[in-house]
């Protein structure tokens, strides 16, 4: 006979202890558990999927690094969550005030002036590209672009925009949460992006 | 919650936002914060019809203009996730 309650404490007791030990089943068992609640506070939090996804991913790694400091004075279930809304809050606010408005600069913050406004006209050649699709002067442009990249950004746009996969397939084959694999595909098009205007640039000038 | 408390966007924001939004990543109400930017900034607007065109010209590019490099890695991946 228990109480109420103490028999999840001690089964939280008999489960802390496994995965103090390195216990993988047990870290599975409580991914499996816990992972759809979680997911679905975090996206309520930071309103969108895949940065709730990061940020449970991320809560999954404070788990692993924080289990030996963790003393039981709350259940384990509340240490979780704790740790997952403190990294749920963190990510809103990275979002907001860094990311991707200033960390992630893919445009030359010289082109803008100091309020961040276009410091001159954007050249119009958007049209004259979408022209030119069947010449193979751009396409060539952009194949060897290709080599230039890092390597992720690089198979992100290999698999995304030459071979045309959706965003769940690059992921799955490149084992690469949602979040992660729109950073490498965002970095990735806005280098190519200004490959395409140097090379029109370099030849409308000759 | 991940906009910035109806402040209007500026250039260099709508520019780094602009995958999230091709991609239907953004909330709605940055999507709407996006198109309000992009219908009063022609700068803007030409930026994301740029990264549009690159992103069919990538998807125009043959086989055979692939560097040797780079064809062998899709070779690799996709048969990384056949396996997987």
């Amino acid at each position: 006979m228990t109480l109420l309650g103490s028999e999840a404490l001690d089964a939280d007791g008999e489960l802390l202890g496994r995965l103090r030990s390195g216990d993988e089943d047990a870290f599975v068992a409580l991914v499996d558990h816990y992972q759809p609640s979680m997911l679905r506070l975090a996206w309520s939090m930071v309103g969108s999927r895949a940065v709730a996804e990061e940020v449970v991913q991320d809560t999954w790694m404070g788990v692993v690094r924080g289990i030996e400091r963790f003393e039981g004075r709350s259940s384990l279930k509340t240490w979780l969550f704790r740790i997952l809304v403190n990294r749920a809050r963190s990510s809103v606010s990275r979002e907001l005030h860094n990311a991707p408005f200033e960390s992630a600069r893919t445009v030359d913050p010289a082109r803008f002036d100091a309020d961040g406004h276009w410091a001159d006209p954007v050249d119009q050649w958007a049209e004259e590209v979408d022209a030119r699709l069947d010449s193979s002067a751009l396409t060539q442009v952009v194949a060897d672009a290709l080599q230039g990249l890092p390597p992720r950004q690089r198979q992100v746009v290999l698999l995304r925009d030459v071979e045309g996969l959706s965003s769940e397939e690059a992921c799955q084959v490149l084992g690469l949460t949602q979040g992660n694999q729109r950073i490498l595909l965002h970095r990735a098009r806005a280098r190519l992006r200004q490959e395409v205007e140097t090379e029109l640039w370099r030849s409308q000038r000759c | 919650m991940l906009s910035l408390r109806g402040k209007d966007l500026v250039c260099q924001q709508a520019v780094e936002l602009v995958t999230a939004y091709l991609e239907g990543a953004l909330s709605g109400k940055d999507r709407r914060r996006f198109e309000r930017h992009l219908s009063a900034c022609a700068n803007c607007a030409e930026y994301l019809e740029q990264i549009r065109s690159t992103i069919r010209l990538s998807g125009a590019v043959q086989a055979d203009e692939l560097t040797p490099e780079a064809r062998e890695e899709l070779v690799r991946l996709y048969r990384r996730w056949r396996s997987g």
